[in-house]
């Protein structure tokens, strides 16, 4: 990875307000251009911070950040004005989990689709609106032209997952945040937006962060994941490393409890307890109180995130130490 | 605990080891749609249309299908949630709510169900405890014996209750709010436990947390389960049997080694096959289906599957396929012509490859 097309640094995020929390905890990620990463961890991780914060999408006021995000040569920190409207869906551009986020219920989808191409673009109106039809034929949006003058809500929710992914790419950013857009749907229509998803991104080229809570969704499309926990990373590594030979204990008991053909007429392997909160973290590692290795120093020290290669680690007692990557 | 003196009858085993715990015979329910200003003819959604079986006592019978499909339907229409268009149920032997058979009543305790919106279902105002005591309180438990009995399942799901019997729901993750779900549903002592994607809102480790509860239950209780869920893999782990749905339909069903092992219906073998994969190396290459599952409103002629079968030849159209048994294995069913030699499909009998 020469120039990485993203590179956070450090990035620490705390709301103050009604409940202040430590949502994320020096994170750093390098994505190179091209590169899938699935983001993966439980509710209330981080995950969609991690997006939100790439985006610069949070209020100002009742948030701090902490640290660097350089995304495509930019200091996203830096952005004003003009240059964060155009990095926010000409640079970076996000799906998400409910289509309603990304679409205005009173407009067609092909009239919003065109303007976000113009605001983008020197382009006339007429070939915006050419483009904005290519976009969803290239989702595979069945009789596009007759979707086009669709109003959002007169589109299944498979039609209006892949329309929203043809809105954030009519722009053809260079890095696309994917915030767990196939959680709500059928398996039968997960797997052809996995695809999707899949196929655009080998035609385009762009880079992708997918969020998941659901490591076999993450599975399908990512080239890397990324485990996070309490708004930190803990593991991260090749898919196949990840999820063959996980090194942190806590990837190793999401595996686990991840139910397969394997597990019938066994009791699960289950993680005890449950996430800690984020107003009060423990002193040390996040997952000792849940950890079956949990030492003194664990209780006492958080692990640095340490990282040889592709892979990185934050654990005083993994189950196989980084040195030894396979 | 054997809570059960406090109700009017025991609940005990009647029918026999060999006596299904619930039949239920062709249950209906279609629900009206308002057309627009110019349309004529009502329209219906067939939600649950002909919807017939059987769980044996003591085991779990899986529900699988696409959303919509109408599993949500036919729980509520068991749970006498709302009322079906017809259909008849037998419980244990007793038909419920005819004239000699279970009372509604009876018939409503003997049942009861867990949902997925843990929220939605607790009284905000009352403490976990309260909530848990309210049901066998307003069936003549003294209070007091109400509420050692709700301390004793919060213990028993796993919330002890010194620390948690005086907490609001408001106050539990979501994981500790479906264990207080459950532990209400096991106040009223019930044979039968439906469970509505009760695990599908929570995380991963936390769900496993709450499978193996629900199993432990299973065994110490003699429950029956009727676990509805999206999920092939948890079907897979906690079902003895298996029933595919499709537009208000049973296509398939069968015990649940049948089902994953020698799927007999093209649907359902889509819906195993649309399952990720887990091996980087082995990435799903192609989808089974193409688009979203179709709408109930107008189902398509003859078997419902029809426009988006692989298989499907004219005689799908024109014919629905009734279920029918596999050879050799009556308990595994099937509604699909390639698996009824007088069906007519030139394909039936000749091998299909799962
Ligand atoms: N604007 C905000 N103000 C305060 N807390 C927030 C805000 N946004 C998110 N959080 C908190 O940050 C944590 C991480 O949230 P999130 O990134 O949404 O998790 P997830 O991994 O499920 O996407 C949660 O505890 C959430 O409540
Ligand atoms: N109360 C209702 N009124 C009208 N339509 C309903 C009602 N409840 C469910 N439906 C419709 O019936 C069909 C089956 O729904 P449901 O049983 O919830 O499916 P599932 O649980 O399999 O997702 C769907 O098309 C749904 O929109
Ligand atoms: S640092 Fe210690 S407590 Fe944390 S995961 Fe590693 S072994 Fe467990
Ligand atoms: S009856 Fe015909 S359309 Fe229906 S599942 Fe069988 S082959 Fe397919
Ligand atoms: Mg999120
Ligand atoms: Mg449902």
């Amino acid at each position: 990875m020469s120039t990485p097309l993203v590179s956070l640094q450090d990035l620490s995020v705390q709301f103050f307000g009604s409940r202040n929390a430590c949502a994320l905890n020096a994170v750093n990620i390098e994505l190179g251009a091209g590169e899938v990463l699935g983001l993966l961890g439980e509710s209330g991780s981080g995950k969609s911070v991690t997006l939100r914060t790439l985006l610069r999408l949070h209020p100002e006021r009742t948030t701090r950040i902490q640290g660097r995000m350089l995304v495509d040569g930019q200091d996203v920190l830096a952005l004003r004005g003009r240059a964060l409207d155009f990095y926010r869906g000409g640079t970076v551009s996000m799906v998400f989990q409910e289509p309603g986020l990304a679409f205005d219920p009173v407009y067609t989808i092909g009239q919003q689709i065109t303007e976000a191409i113009r605001a983008h673009e020197a382009v006339d109106e007429a070939s915006a609106r050419a483009q904005a039809l290519q976009m969803l034929e290239r989702v595979q949006i069945p009789q596009a032209k007759r979707r086009f003058d669709a109003y959002p809500h007169e589109l299944s929710g498979g039609m209006r997952q892949r329309a929203m992914i043809a809105l954030a790419l009519a722009c053809k950013p260079k890095l696309l945040l994917a915030d767990e857009p196939t959680t709500a749907l059928d398996a039968t229509v997960q797997i052809q937006i996995l695809l999707l998803l899949r196929e655009l991104q080998r035609e385009t080229g762009m880079s992708v962060i997918f969020v998941t809570h659901d490591i076999a969704a993450a599975v399908e499309v990512a080239d890397r994941i990324a485990v996070m926990y309490a708004g930190r990373i803990i593991e991260q590594g090749p898919v196949g490393q990840i999820v063959r030979t996980p090194r942190h204990p806590y990837t190793a008991g999401l595996l686990a409890a991840t139910v397969g053909t394997e597990n019938r007429g066994q009791p699960l392997l289950a993680v005890p307890g449950s996430p800690p909160d984020l107003a009060a973290l423990p002193p040390g590692c996040s997952f000792a109180p849940r950890c079956v290795h949990a030492s003194e120093r664990c209780r006492r020290e958080v692990p640095p995130l340490q990282s040889v290669g592709t892979q990185a680690l934050a654990c005083w007692h993994p189950i196989t130490p980084l040195a030894e990557a396979a | 605990m054997n809570t059960s003196s406090y109700f009017q009858a025991p609940v005990q085993d009647r029918g026999g080891p060999a006596q299904p715990l619930l039949v239920v015979r062709d249950l209906k329910k279609h629900f009206p749609v308002r057309g627009g200003p110019l349309e004529r003819t009502k329209k219906f959604v067939h939600a649950v249309d002909g919807v017939s079986f059987s769980v044996p006592k003591g085991k779990t019978l899986g529900i699988v299908g696409e959303s919509g499909c109408g599993k949500s339907t036919t729980a509520r229409l068991i749970a006498r949630l709302m009322s079906a268009d017809a259909g008849n149920m037998v419980f244990d032997g007793e038909g419920v709510d005819e004239f000699g058979g279970i009372r509604l009543k009876e018939f409503r305790r003997n049942l009861q169900m867990v949902f997925q919106d843990s929220f939605a279902s607790l009284n905000p105002r009352l403490t976990i405890a309260e909530t848990i005591a309210y049901g066998p309180r307003v069936h003549g438990m003294p209070a007091a014996e109400a509420m050692r009995q709700a301390h004793e399942l919060l213990a028993r799901v796993g919330l002890a209750p010194e620390q948690f019997a005086s907490r609001y729901p408001h106050e539990l993750s979501g994981g500790q709010r479906q264990r207080v779900n459950i532990a209400r549903a096991l106040a009223f002592d019930p044979r039968l436990v439906i469970l509505d994607e009760a695990v599908a809102a929570l995380d991963k480790s936390v769900q496993a947390q709450v499978l193996n509860l629900l199993q432990e239950l299973k065994a110490e209780r003699q429950l029956t389960y009727l676990f509805i869920s999206h999920d092939l893999h948890v079907v897979h782990y906690i079902s003895d049997y298996v029933m595919v749905m499709y537009l208000g339909q049973v296509v398939e069903t069968g015990p649940v080694e049948r089902i994953y092992g020698q799927a007999a219906h093209p649907y359902t073998r889509a819906l195993l096959s649309a399952v990720p994969s887990m091996d980087p190396d082995n990435r799903t290459l192609a989808s089974p289906l193409a688009g979203d599952p179709p709408n109930p409103i107008n189902p398509p002629s003859g078997c419902r599957f029809h426009d988006r079968c692989p298989h499907a030849h004219p005689v799908c159209a024109d014919k629905a396929p009734a279920l029918i048994g596999m050879p050799g294995a009556p308990a595994h069913q099937a509604a699909c012509h390639l698996n009824d030699p007088a069906s007519g499909h030139p394909a039936a009998l000749s091998e299909i490859q799962p």
